[in-house]
């Protein structure tokens, strides 16, 4: 469960020593549909300044863990810990504060189609009730646009970007709320290979510049190799396997070989 | 559609009525939001209704015409249309046309914001998707369909006036004032009533459908579809209940 040291390309954040503090418990969480159980007992931790990846196959039940932890599904049993609060009782209002601390990116982006790209990056700015002047709005728009390298791009519709692009844009309106967590639905799914590198660099950049924490969901190996710390298996609703990827890679049970192969 | 799901569908969308109610009148108050859908809707819908408004008192003219004057009734044409137009044909068409324009793009956008994880990125952007996207929009429907009605049905006389026009003369003042004479409180007043009650369930079955519409594309075709469906079948129904009560009451 520690943070380990080596990664290809990327220079990792090494968590410095002692601090591990956790941001994140999923503590034997289950959540099923009717008949249809997706998770089963499923735990995971994640720590400040680490990138953990959840990896699983389509229909794993990797996107329903995500809305569990942001509280858009209720589990079934198990409890949730973010930033230290119980995400089962909270009321509406610190419902809303806490989620004004952890931002979610959508698989499917989720930009507002009928917004300007700086309104659906002052929605949540303005929704949070972190109303700012218009001259210190501006510099969050600018900003966050910056972060993502896509400054020029304020005044356009969602409709006349590119899939990349929007996925910039979706990670910039999470950034301009400035999270101590960030989750990562499936990130880089449906993006060319190349686009999907950009992406997963920017998560990284995003990581060291501000620090962030972040539960990236994926079943896109590159990016699992580029982006995480550590690696959690889904496998029928259960936590797997763990370790570091290459940890993951060098297994030789069936189950990790599929993924790894 | 087999019995039961059509029960269990009356169910859900009822309770989802019942939730308007709820969740409405509690702060916080999409105000800013409300406005804009007013307008939307209203604007969006106003060429239609206008144009259906104008032909509809036109052919009513024309058509009734020769049989009127067959009885050499001609001079009652003005009170005929006027109480046709104002008691039933105006709120009926102008809520069926909303229903396919309004109701339509309300399914369809809320279909699409549901599919595209929209109205899940609103709840976590310290926003209640319901009053934000499904209140907002029923209320906008419910308060302008009347609008339009009003609109549609002034719009309708006077293509009826211009229709009596084309063979003979009247006066605008002296058709105004037939039409007016033949209308009672009792035939005005339930009329724009029930167009409340018109836009209300446009505005409900549209979100209904958008909000709870299913995954994929072709679930948000589906919900814009049957939204329509949906809605002018109730129309008929809410409008053959107005008629029964009207009666009771001895409106009739
Ligand atoms: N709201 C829901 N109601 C009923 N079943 C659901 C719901 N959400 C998800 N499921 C079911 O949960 C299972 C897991 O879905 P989930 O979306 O989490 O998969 P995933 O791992 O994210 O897959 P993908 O990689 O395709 O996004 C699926 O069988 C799905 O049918
Ligand atoms: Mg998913």
């Amino acid at each position: 469960m520690q943070p380990d040291s080596i990664i290809q390309e990327m220079p990792r954040v090494a968590a410095p020593p002692g601090a591990s503090e956790t941001v994140l418990v999923v503590d034997h969480v289950s959540k099923s549909f009717g008949e249809n159980h997706v998770l089963r007992d499923f735990s995971l931790a994640l720590h400040r300044g680490e990138n953990v990846v959840v990896l699983g196959k389509s229909g794993s039940g990797k996107s329903v863990l995500i809305k569990c932890i942001i509280g858009l599904l209720a589990p079934n049993a198990g409890q949730i810990t973010v930033l230290g609060q119980d995400v089962a009782t909270l009321d509406h209002g610190a419902m809303d504060r806490l989620r004004a601390k952890v931002g979610f990116l959508f698989q499917s982006n989720a930009l507002y189609d009928s917004m300007t790209v700086r309104d659906n990056l002052l929605f949540p700015l303005r929704r949070h009730w972190l109303d700012h002047g218009p001259a210190e709005e501006d510099a969050l728009v600018r900003q966050a646009l910056a972060d993502v390298g896509l400054e020029h791009t304020a005044d356009m519709m969602p409709a006349e970007l590119s899939g990349g692009m929007r996925k910039r844009i979706a990670l910039a309106r999470t950034l301009i709320l400035r999270p101590d967590i960030i989750l990562y639905d499936e990130p880089t799914t449906g993006l060319d290979p190349v686009t999907a590198r950009e992406i997963d660099h920017l998560i990284r950049e995003v990581q060291q510049k501000y620090r962030t924490s972040a539960l990236i969901i994926s079943h896109d190996m590159s990016c699992v190799r580029l982006v995480a710390d550590r690696v959690v298996l889904l496998v029928d609703g259960r936590c797997y396997a763990k370790g570091t990827y290459e940890e993951l890679a060098n297994k030789l049970d069936p189950k990790v070989r599929e993924f790894f192969a | 559609m087999p019995d039961e799901s059509l029960l269990a569908e009356t169910g859900a969308m009822t309770s989802f009525a019942g939730r308007f109610f709820r969740e409405g009148f509690r702060p916080r108050y999409e105000v800013a939001e409300l406005l804009h859908q007013c307008y939307v809707v209203g604007y969006q819908s106003l060429p239609m209704v206008g144009i259906t408004g104008f032909i509809m008192g036109m052919v009513l003219t024309l058509q009734s015409r020769p049989t009127m004057a067959q009885f050499g009734a001609e001079s009652w044409i003005p009170v005929m249309v006027g109480l046709t137009i104002i008691r039933e044909m105006g709120p009926i068409i102008t809520a069926l046309i909303f229903a396919g324009k309004i109701g339509s793009s309300i399914g369809a956008e809320l279909g699409s914001m549901r599919v595209t994880e929209q109205i899940d990125a609103m709840e976590v952007s310290g926003t209640n998707p319901f009053k934000y996207l499904v209140v907002t929009r029923v209320l906008a429907t419910t308060l302008m369909l009347p609008v339009l009605t009003v609109l549609a049905d002034a719009i309708g006389l006077y293509a009826s006036y211009l229709g009596l026009n084309m063979r003979g003369t009247t006066t605008l003042a002296l058709f105004a004032n037939n039409v007016l004479s033949g209308l009672s409180f009792g035939d005005v007043l339930p009329a724009f009533i029930k167009t409340y009650f018109f836009g209300f369930a446009i505005g409900v079955i549209g979100c209904y459908k958008g909000y709870f519409s299913d995954k994929g594309t072709e679930g948000v075709g589906q919900a814009a579809n049957s939204a329509v469906v949906v809605a002018s079948l109730v129309i008929f129904l809410l409008d053959l209940l107005a008629v029964q009560i009207t009666g009771l009451m001895g409106l009739n």
